[in-house]
């Protein structure tokens, strides 16, 4: 080696070693920035609710008053729970036919079909927040007010959860807007998931006779988990949408609403509605601790989902491949 | 058993029939949105609309100052976040055996599902408090929900890209690294404009970042540090206003941004097709 290369060789080598090495660091310091975001987010989050997280500590959580004006004592219970309620409905509603479209999309439509009805879904995901907001005031809640709501209370009002006077905005119009909303996610990651079920599997079944429907039950059990994945990314969705809910949910902080026709909050709207409105710093400050607060909540939804979703990939295909 | 099998049978027509109402109903609420949105949008579209900033109540106007606003806005959003972007999408499509490259997929597709609203607030404690309400403040949310985006459409088209026409220009004895930026981003050049116009539609719909980070601002742009005009932002001003005018321009503004974003997507389409023909 030393003596076949000569010493010119050699420093047009590493030269030439040197340049894709920077290379290599600059793209390598770039695809860090991410991860250094995602710290810095934690870091200045935390910055900004230090008033907050001084004075309520995790009180915060607990409480149930909402005071900028007088007390100035904050609690964001009632926000979580709006939060929670919220998306639950959601999950309710588009979950059977986020299923059911990913079924239909990889077992029975043909190709060709597949694509245009994929283009449809994906329309939907495209639409903006904020236009489903608008949607929702002008179109959706006189509809539900006058042709839903009043049959849903004639036949189930003797339940608490669906008596009281009925707004139009409230609770269930969030819920169902947001189930619209977390459709595309729920149904195209279901139908990958479903898509990576081997052939065999189905191949087996039909063999044995089953009919269409029951192949499906088998691909449905094979695909559980990556399902569940798909739900919890849907939910993380849910969870962080904001301006929809805050045009539609009524906007008021009470600890419970008197039925799922009634006003109420979450995390995001309380942000988008009284940020640019709040005064005080310790407003502010409590502000930022509710979106601190979501971010941790929906960090720890996104981190489950993902782990899911990429586990069951890499298992179905796994087994595929064997 | 000729009975059980017709109960079977019976089961798999009604599934079929569930399943395809399915997508119906999904379907339904897409459709309203839509016709809706071009029924009363269009009503709201004529030439003032195009050349006029937002009105005082009750006086004619139009979303100029809002449309300016907003490209301003996305395409300082796009300086900061598509180098970043395609830079990380290069890392994860050709050194993929590296250490790093895993955490980095699953911080991106982590960071892709994080509350706008979330990303908003950051900049807002970052930047806004420190030089107040301001389109870089806008900006720099809009790029970080860009980065994960624009990053894994790189990486998945640089990976389209066949191995042999790496090895082919590295046995020619180019340099890798430009073997990376004139060859292979060169293949993949259809997949990077994709990502970033697929970004670029996202961003363009977010109004919640831009709320805590730029407020509203009803005249012209008037400077980096200052708020500017933006569509979206203003649907949600004009819908929540009490004034017919305002409400009137909610509807032309949201006309005007799904037709923006349909645009986009059917260009992607046209920009896609090969891959799936």
């Amino acid at each position: 080696m030393k003596s076949t290369a000569s010493f010119s060789k050699i420093a047009y080598l590493k030269a030439k070693i040197k340049g894709d090495e920077i290379f290599r660091l600059v793209s390598a310091f770039f695809a860090l920035t991410t991860l250094l975001i995602v710290v810095l987010m934690v870091y200045e989050l935390t910055r900004g609710s230090w008033l907050s997280l001084q004075k309520f500590g995790l009180g915060f959580i607990t409480g149930t008053t909402w005071d900028p004006v007088f007390t100035l004592n904050f609690g964001a219970l009632p926000l979580i729970l709006g939060t929670l309620t919220t998306s639950a409905i959601a999950l309710a509603i588009s979950v059977p036919i986020s299923i059911g479209i990913g079924l239909l999309l990889s077992e029975y439509i043909s190709k060709r079909l597949e694509f245009f009805v994929s283009f449809i879904v994906e329309l939907l995901a495209a639409i903006p927040s904020v236009v489903y907001g608008l949607w929702g005031i002008f179109v959706l809640i006189p509809f539900l007010r006058n042709n839903v709501y009043p049959y849903i209370q004639a036949v189930l009002g003797s339940l608490p959860l669906f008596s009281g006077p009925i707004y139009g905005g409230g609770v269930l119009t969030a819920g169902i807007v947001l189930a619209i909303m977390i459709i595309p996610i729920i149904s195209s990651v279901s139908r990958e998931v479903f898509s990576a079920v081997p052939l065999s599997q189905r191949e087996a079944i039909i063999s044995l006779g089953a009919t269409k429907w029951e192949t499906c039950k088998i691909v449905m059990s094979y695909a559980k988990s990556g399902v569940i994945g798909a739900i919890t990314l849907g939910l993380g969705r849910a969870i962080g949408e904001t301006m929809a809910v805050t045009m539609l949910i009524g906007n008021k902080f009470k600890v419970l609403p008197s039925s799922l026709f009634d006003a109420w909050y979450t995390m995001a709207a309380i942000i988008a509605n009284e940020f640019t409105e709040a005064t005080s710093d310790i407003y502010v400050s409590a502000l930022i601790n509710v979106g601190l607060t979501l971010f941790l909540i929906s960090l720890m939804v996104n981190v489950i989902a993902r782990l899911i979703v990429w586990r069951t990939l890499r298992l179905v295909k796994g087994v595929s491949r064997g | 058993m000729m009975d059980n099998y017709r109960i079977r049978k019976i089961k798999d027509r009604l599934m079929r029939i569930l399943l395809w109402s399915s997508l119906i109903i999904a379907m339904i609420p897409l459709f309203s949105i839509l016709l809706d949105v071009f029924i009363n949008g269009a009503r709201a579209i004529n030439i003032d609309f195009f050349l006029l900033p937002t009105p005082t109540v009750g006086e004619k106007g139009g979303i100029a100052n809002a449309i300016q606003g907003t490209l301003i806005t996305l395409g300082l959003a796009s300086i900061i976040g598509v180098p970043i972007g395609i830079m990380s999408g290069i890392f994860l499509s050709e050194y993929h055996d590296s250490k790093l490259s895993q955490p980095v997929r699953f911080i991106n597709d982590v960071l892709s599902g994080f509350p706008s609203i979330v990303v908003g607030i950051f900049g807002y404690v970052l930047i806004a408090s420190v030089i107040g309400f301001s389109v870089i403040a806008a900006a720099f949310s809009l790029a970080i929900i860009m980065i994960p985006i624009v990053t894994r459409t790189t990486e998945e088209s640089l990976r389209m890209v066949p191995v042999a026409i790496r090895e082919a220009a590295l046995a020619l004895g180019i340099r890798r690294w430009k073997t990376i930026i004139f060859i292979v981003l060169k293949g993949g050049r259809k997949g990077i404009v994709t990502g970033v116009l697929l970004a670029l539609a996202r961003i363009a719909g977010e109004s919640a970042p831009v709320l805590v980070t730029m407020g509203y601002w009803r005249w012209w742009f008037s400077g980096l540090n200052r708020p500017a005009s933006n569509l979206a932002l203003n649907i949600y001003l004009f819908a929540i206003s009490p004034f017919e005018n305002w409400r009137t321009l909610a509807w032309g503004s949201a006309l005007f941004l799904i037709l923006m974003i349909l645009g986009i997507s059917i260009l992607i389409r046209v920009l896609t097709r090969g891959k799936y023909e």
